[in-house]
């Protein structure tokens, strides 16, 4: 009996420490390669101010929320976040179809080589950084507000009698719920609405598509959009779930491209399979397993060190060796996108 | 207006420049603003060899530099002997492992037929070798961070003079650059952008987290100096006969006591203008150097060559050149040259503080600088880094200045002037982003575009 206890509890802290961690992390990350695939697909260059598009819906979102908390308005059990989503989209899309209208359209018409437009992605991201620093600040803003947990670590040990909690923030089970959700949406629009057929034939084979009567202004313009709106809720989410600094936001880059990458770079069902790809190698590699094999082994074999593989610090380098591997051994991705 | 005429002008723009900060803010400031120009442009001329000869895009500027700041770390700093007795066998050992199991993986790598037992075959044998690295690494890391962690809690370095580093920061950043270009240069410009960018994180992940090595976050300060010391200079009297000299007119106005006086302010004013003019002497020593080699080796027949392969690859191929070894060749010189500059930086700063390592500031400021002064062209890099620099440090003092005008109507206490004045130094980022988008549309050469040597007709 006691050894079906102790391999429960063993469950549940795998449960409590990778898999809902990991759930959540790779719902976030997968929703920001979704938008850097499509800007990929589309408009063919790698975003590099996609981090900081992120931090700027997210912070639009936070002002708006605070706004409504000083005007006694709150969701309940739900965090106020979810009210003020809309305004921060809106503005996002706003921000992404200036940027669009004055910079990128400008290289696009003049079919200027993917390198360029990465560069002028870089002066878009200096930009949207320093407004938003300007704005909100670099330091760290906390937005969260109602009830903290769906189930909590206590309730969970008293109502099964395991020595393990589980614990589920709303902020973690929110951003599963909506991940699913929006890419639901997603793949409806780009599977069944004009539109959304004619943004894949424009992927696809762009001088096909125009010749067809695509055109390619709305493809662009609906691109963005998208982009806008998967960034914000992104941000929003990973914001409520951790915090928000703008320099996160930043770093978050480059977990986003390798899930982009790693999925198959141009394809969406391979964003959301990197992300999650990334996400649980992340929380994998950096659990120290220690606790684990407690519950697992016989006394006589306890192990003595954390049993941790790395230390949490080195979460890029696991993104970063995935990449590489991947390219390396199969370039266009784990599902085939774009040969490049 | 030709290149040269050009060159001249933005330079004595420059001088002009930093004669009004001297005059205006103080001489000490313009000096400092100086130095970091001059570094500024050594990053720049190394980022440009690799983008503007070769069009390849590093986006990991800031790993490289600040492989030269550890660099000037375990160059300078005295050997701390209880820690390499506490540890150093464990870490040889754990060092060979380390090296044994990549070459096992590249050996299996070769020599296997590719399928699944090769990659069998390589998961084994790098999950095997690593752990077994760890198992002498994670005592031997314990026990060196043990020593007496408030102070030291790392090897510390070889105690040398610390411009040995310089030359040891390029050879550092060159021997990552051939790892990394290894691995990434067969890919396409997107994908190396990406490739550089995380391991200019790694880089810094493992200089932040590696504490015996350079004593992560708990940084290194009071580095040695190439140069004097202001205290001793004050209390030289070779330097304080300088300064009578150099002041000797506005001493003689004064009567002797109040010259006294005077002279000690003036010495203590000298001496940190004449350290600094050290290291500007010292800065300016390797820019020149390799701005020469720079225009040597583009104008040289390899020069071409590297431009041949950028502006047409496969042509290039076709004409029977490498280009994934030159590229390899060109990506480790320009890191090395950056390497050499982040060297430099921490020289100058005196301390290596790991997270003051930010990519908007090492990594896409310097491309600002390439880009705006002119990809492919040296002067225009060297002109960049000094432009962007001025830019960067003057936008703040100038930002705050313009936010306090702008919102002078406002109450003095008014939350939003508040706000507005004490955030007025991240629109330098702002600022900066549109330079670089006006410059890439309007100017897509940049101030000094790239010459274009037209062959001379030999009919």
């Amino acid at each position: 009996m006691e050894a079906v206890t102790d391999f429960t509890s063993a469950l549940v802290l795998l449960l409590n420490f990778i898999v809902v961690p990991g759930l959540s992390y790779g719902s976030q990350l997968a929703l920001g390669a979704l938008g850097i695939t499509l800007v990929f697909g589309i408009l063919r260059f790698a975003n590099f101010a996609h981090g900081d598009t992120m931090a700027f819906g997210t912070m639009i979102t936070i002002l708006v929320t605070w706004w409504l908390q000083s005007k006694g308005v709150s969701l309940g059990p739900l965090p106020t976040a979810l009210l003020a989503l809309p305004a921060g989209i809106l503005l996002t899309i706003l921000l992404l179809v200036i940027t669009d209208k004055s910079v990128y359209r400008y290289y696009r018409q003049r079919k200027a080589v993917p390198v360029t437009f990465m560069i002028a992605s870089m002066g878009v991201m200096f930009m949207t950084n320093g407004i938003v620093r300007f704005v909100i600040g670099p330091n760290d803003q906390r937005f969260l507000d109602g009830e903290r947990f769906i189930v909590r670590a206590r309730d969970f040990k008293a109502a099964t009698g395991l020595a393990e909690g589980l614990s589920i923030k709303v902020s973690q089970g929110l951003t599963i719920v909506i991940a699913i959700i929006l890419v639901a949406l997603l793949f409806w629009f780009l599977q069944k609405t004009r539109t959304g057929k004619a943004m894949r034939a424009y992927s696809d084979n762009e001088d096909l598509a125009l010749l067809s009567g695509v055109d390619p202004d709305r493809v662009v313009l609906v691109t963005w959009i998208i982009t806008a709106i998967l960034a914000t809720i992104a941000g929003t989410l990973y914001g409520l779930d951790k915090s928000f600094k703008p320099f996160t936001y930043l770093q978050l880059l480059l977990p986003m491209f390798a899930a982009a990458i790693v999925g198959g770079i141009g394809n969406p069902i391979g964003a959301i399979l990197g992300g999650y790809v990334i996400a649980f190698s992340e929380v994998i590699v950096t659990y120290a397993y220690k606790k684990v094999f407690i519950y697992l082994l016989p006394q006589s074999l306890e192990p003595e060190g954390l049993l941790q593989l790395l230390s949490t610090d080195y979460k890029f380098a696991v993104s970063f060796v995935i990449l590489v591997l991947v390219l390396l051994v199969r370039p266009t991705g784990i599902l085939r996108g774009k040969v490049l | 207006m030709t290149n040269t005429r050009k060159t001249q002008l933005a330079f004595a723009a420059i001088a002009v420049l930093l004669m009004i900060i001297g005059f205006a803010q103080s001489w000490n400031v313009s000096l400092g603003i100086l130095n970091l120009c001059l570094i500024s442009a050594v990053m720049a001329l190394g980022v440009n060899m690799q983008w503007g000869y070769a069009g390849l895009l590093n986006v990991g500027v800031m790993g490289f530099a600040a492989l030269g700041g550890m660099s000037a770390v375990l160059v300078s700093q005295a050997p701390i002997v209880e820690a390499w007795n506490a540890g150093w066998e464990r870490l040889f050992i754990a060092a060979f492992c380390f090296g044994g199991t990549i070459a096992a993986t590249v050996f299996c790598y070769r020599k296997l037929a590719p399928g699944r037992n090769r990659n069998l075959a390589l998961t084994l044998v790098i999950v095997a070798g690593l752990s077994l690295t760890r198992v002498f690494l994670d005592p031997a890391i314990s026990s060196i961070e043990a020593i007496e962690p408030a102070k030291t809690g790392f090897l510390g370095g070889l105690g040398l003079p610390i411009i040995f580093s310089w030359l040891v920061g390029g050879f550092v950043a060159a021997g990552i650059a051939w790892c990394i270009g290894k691995v990434a240069l067969g890919l396409r410009a997107d994908y190396l952008a990406i490739a550089t960018l995380g391991i200019s994180e790694i880089i810094i992940a493992v200089l932040k987290n590696e504490d015996w090595l350079t004593r992560g976050v708990k940084n290194v300060t009071g580095l040695s100096r190439p140069v004097p010391y202001e205290i001793d200079l004050q209390a030289s009297d070779w330097f304080i006969d300088l300064m009578r000299w150099w002041h000797s007119g506005s001493l003689a106005a004064i009567d002797a006591s109040a010259g006294q006086q005077a002279l000690k302010q003036f010495v203590i004013d000298g001496s940190s203008i004449f350290v600094k003019l050290c290291y500007t002497g010292l800065f300016a020593g390797v820019l020149i150097v390799v701005l020469l080699l720079s225009v040597r080796a583009l104008n040289s027949p390899w020069g071409r060559m590297m431009r041949a392969i950028r502006d047409n690859e496969i042509a290039a191929g076709a004409m029977g050149k490498d280009v994934t070894r030159r590229h390899l060749e060109i990506f480790v010189i320009g890191s090395a040259v950056i390497g050499i500059a982040g060297a430099m930086l921490t020289t100058l700063d005196g301390q290596f503080t790991p997270t003051s390592y930010q990519p908007l500031r090492f990594t896409f400021l310097i491309w600002v600088m390439v880009i705006v002064g002119g990809s492919g062209n040296n002067m225009g890099s060297v002109l960049g880094g000094f432009l962007i620099w001025l830019v960067w440090i003057e936008a703040e003092p100038v930002g705050v200045w313009m936010m306090q005008a702008g919102t002078g109507w406002l109450d003095e206490s008014n939350a939003l002037r508040l706000h507005l004045i004490e955030n007025a130094q991240h629109m330098r980022l702002f600022f900066m982003g549109l330079v670089l988008l006006l410059v890439l549309r309007f100017s897509p050469g940049g101030i000094l575009p790239e010459v274009v040597r037209k062959q001379k007709n030999t009919v």
